[in-house]
């Protein structure tokens, strides 16, 4: 779970790590109610789960009170990579002396945390140069560890003071939250020489909310996706009109480049996981019934413990309810195939014996249909 | 240096062992709904299992196998060196510490949904105490015609010479069907799992046949998420490993930022993009199948 910036720095705060005096307004009439305290200038920033706001023009700085509600309005409408917005993080601006980039996250590879550090922030994590990159245990870090990585960055006095308390602080923060990301960027050294964060991002362990029900408020899924979760499904919704289902992950995604190869523009991505029964693919055909958007549907099983008469049924349920009308291709590797095809002939589903010959059916439909 | 794992003489045994090829087995979380299916499924395989472990539930019995309250109880008769773990995410690391702590040696770690902080706590305990696990998340190992420790179907796999590791297990399946619809065999067929931390990467998923003459090709299905796959081609570069492989690479297609299915599954910028992996497979001329259903002939094409 990826935390908005405004949620990760209420953790920042709850661990005393320093941020810019803030407000919080998601409409016109919040906004007239702080307008009287703010010191300007202030910086209106856009609460967005996307990526590259800046460039996107999605932060924007407001130098006097008669510039507040246009800009507001101006970002509340305004679309970053097909998200809108819910609330605008406004915040007094500071004056800074130096940007440093800083950051802990879950080294896969190496089974430990990493610590990356730079002397130059407030780019992408990719262009950031000078990075420093060291392992560290995030239930072991000492003072002087973070003393030491401060020094690396070439700080001193009352900076490095803070920066290490930074360190420290955020170490803390990732091994209670359970977070796989925690990045302060830019991380700003103010005239004074103390550290603040002007930025979050921190990205949750899904599979540890169980033990957080402090984060769960943080928690911003989609009715439809919640639908999908209830029932155990992965799903994911994309940008074309084809919904793949299938068991696995993996196959699941295999199927989407296969579609994608062949010309298709995949809309739904839905894995069932575990076993297909009667009900599971009636209910993930449910969910896809749910996207107006859908214009044909992928199923693409690989069972050998998968009983394909039995997916052949929840179709046909599907259809006799009335829940879906556009057709469905399937290529259903089990037993009772032949059965199932028969099942299936009057209906607006087909089965295939390789999910390629049912791709190429599929996209050659969708083609005709345009 | 500890002696090198060996994943053949934990499972099979040595030619001359009175249990070769039927090695004994337990299975934590043996009465749940997912743990009993697999059960009777793996027996079915052929899978010697000796015994179930299920907390509070000790003294009932399983289809006439055993049910004992932990590992301890149940491993003093048996000596069993490995175990299937079926019990849910949250249990999984009080799990491992009870089959590890009762001289399991091969962990096969069935769960999804386990937070990242228990499999490195899990991972980090096994380690100290000299046992391997694989997962969590996984679907498992099979040896073909030997037995299973997992949730596979038994019929997309044949005996054969070939090693399949997976990091998706539909895929794993989905791969060696089509291998084994063209003759080619499995001498072991192995799920990484989904999962960001696993107990056996790729790499230490080759060590466990780099020098095993039987083994005459691999393959390797990645996915999106992580650089497991660069940093197993890292490793195939400075050990010369020298039997052919063939990869594939599920996700071209996945948007950035989205968790697709799999905990691990998930791109950060060029971080681990499928890109930067078909990449580093071609650097070092490993072929990468665009399809699961061409990983046969292209591997026919190396062997000849």
């Amino acid at each position: 779970m990826k935390l908005l910036e405004y949620q990760g720095k209420e953790l920042f705060k709850e661990y005393d790590i320093a941020v810019p005096k803030s407000y919080l307004v998601r409409n016109q009439h919040e906004l007239s109610q702080i307008e009287d305290k703010l010191q300007f200038p202030v910086v209106l920033k856009s609460q967005l789960t996307v990526g590259g706001r800046g460039k996107a023009g999605a932060i924007l700085k407001c130098m006097k009170m008669e510039e507040l509600a246009p800009k507001f309005t101006e970002l509340m409408n305004k679309e970053v990579k097909g998200e809108l917005p819910k609330v605008i993080l406004i915040e007094e601006a500071v004056v800074i002396d130096k940007e440093l980039y800083f950051s802990l996250f879950l080294n896969r590879g190496k089974r430990t945390y990493s610590l990356i550090s730079s002397s130059q922030g407030g780019m992408d994590i990719e262009s950031v140069e000078n990075k420093v990159i060291q392992d560290i245990s995030i239930t072991g870090l000492t003072q002087s560890n973070a003393e030491r990585i401060a020094k690396d960055l070439g700080l001193n006095g009352v900076t490095a003071e803070s920066f290490s308390n930074v360190v420290i602080k955020l170490a803390k923060l990732v091994r209670e939250k359970e977070a796989e990301l925690a990045e302060i960027n830019p991380l700003a050294i103010l005239k004074d020489g103390t550290c603040l964060a002007l930025d979050a991002k921190i990205i949750i362990d899904d599979n540890s909310l169980f033990r957080h029900p402090e984060l769960r408020k943080y928690v911003q899924i989609s009715e439809l996706q919640e639908q999908a979760e209830k029932s155990g499904f992965s799903f994911v919704e994309l940008d074309g009109n084809i919904a793949i289902i299938g068991n696995g992950a993996g196959l699941v995604m295999s199927t989407l480049d296969i579609v994608n190869d062949a010309g298709g523009k995949p809309g739904a991505f839905l894995d069932f996981g575990g076993r297909a029964t009667t009900e599971t693919i009636y209910k993930a055909l449910e969910v896809i019934s749910k996207l107006s958007k859908i214009k044909a549907i992928l199923v693409n099983l690989f069972g050998g413990i998968v009983r394909t008469d039995l997916v052949a049924q929840a179709i046909i349920n599907a259809y006799e309810d009335g829940m879906i009308s556009v057709p469905i291709y399937a290529r259903i590797s089990g037993a009772e195939s032949d059965k199932s095809k028969k099942m299936l002939s009057n209906s607006n589903a087909k089965l295939y014996d390789t999910v390629e010959e049912a791709i190429s059916s599929l996209v050659q439909y969708i083609g005709l249909s345009r | 240096m500890s002696k090198k794992f060996d994943i053949f003489d934990i499972l099979v045994g040595k030619p001359d062992d009175a249990d070769h090829g039927n090695k004994p087995v337990i299975i934590q979380g043996i009465t749940g709904n997912f743990g009993s299916v697999h059960t009777r499924l793996m027996r079915e395989y052929g899978t010697n299992i000796v015994a179930g472990v299920t907390p509070n539930k000790g003294g009932q019995s399983f289809e006439g196998i055993p049910v004992f309250d932990s590992v301890k109880d149940a491993s003093k008769n048996f000596g069993a060196k490995i175990s299937g773990i079926f019990v849910p995410a949250q249990f999984f690391l009080s799990a491992v510490k009870d089959a590890v702590n009762n001289g399991i040696k091969l962990l096969v770690a069935i769960p999804e949904h386990v937070p990242v902080r228990d499999a490195m706590e899990a991972l980090e305990y096994a380690q100290t105490n000299g046992a391997r696990i694989i997962g969590p998340n996984t679907p498992g190992v099979i040896i073909p015609s030997v037995n299973k420790i997992g949730i596979m179907p038994s019929q997309p796999f044949t005996k054969g010479n070939t090693a399949v590791f997976s990091r998706s297990g539909t895929l794993m399946y989905e791969v060696s069907y089509h291998l084994s619809r063209e003759g080619i065999g499995q001498k072991i067929a192995l799920g990484i799992g989904g999962d960001p931390i696993n107990g056996t990467n790729l790499i230490e998923a080759f060590e466990l046949i780099s020098d095993r003459d039987e083994v005459e090709s691999v393959v390797v299905v990645g996915e999106i998420g992580g650089d497991a796959e660069e940093s197993l081609v890292q490793y195939i570069e400075k050990t010369s490993f020298n039997k052919p492989v063939v990869a594939y690479v599920a996700g071209r297609s996945a948007p950035k930022e989205k968790r697709m299915g799999h905990a691990g599954a998930i791109v950060y910028g060029n971080y681990g993009s499928a890109e930067s992996k078909i990449s580093s497979f071609s650097r070092v001329n490993i072929p990468v199948a665009k399809r699961p259903a061409e990983v046969p002939s292209i591997l026919l094409k190396l062997m000849r």
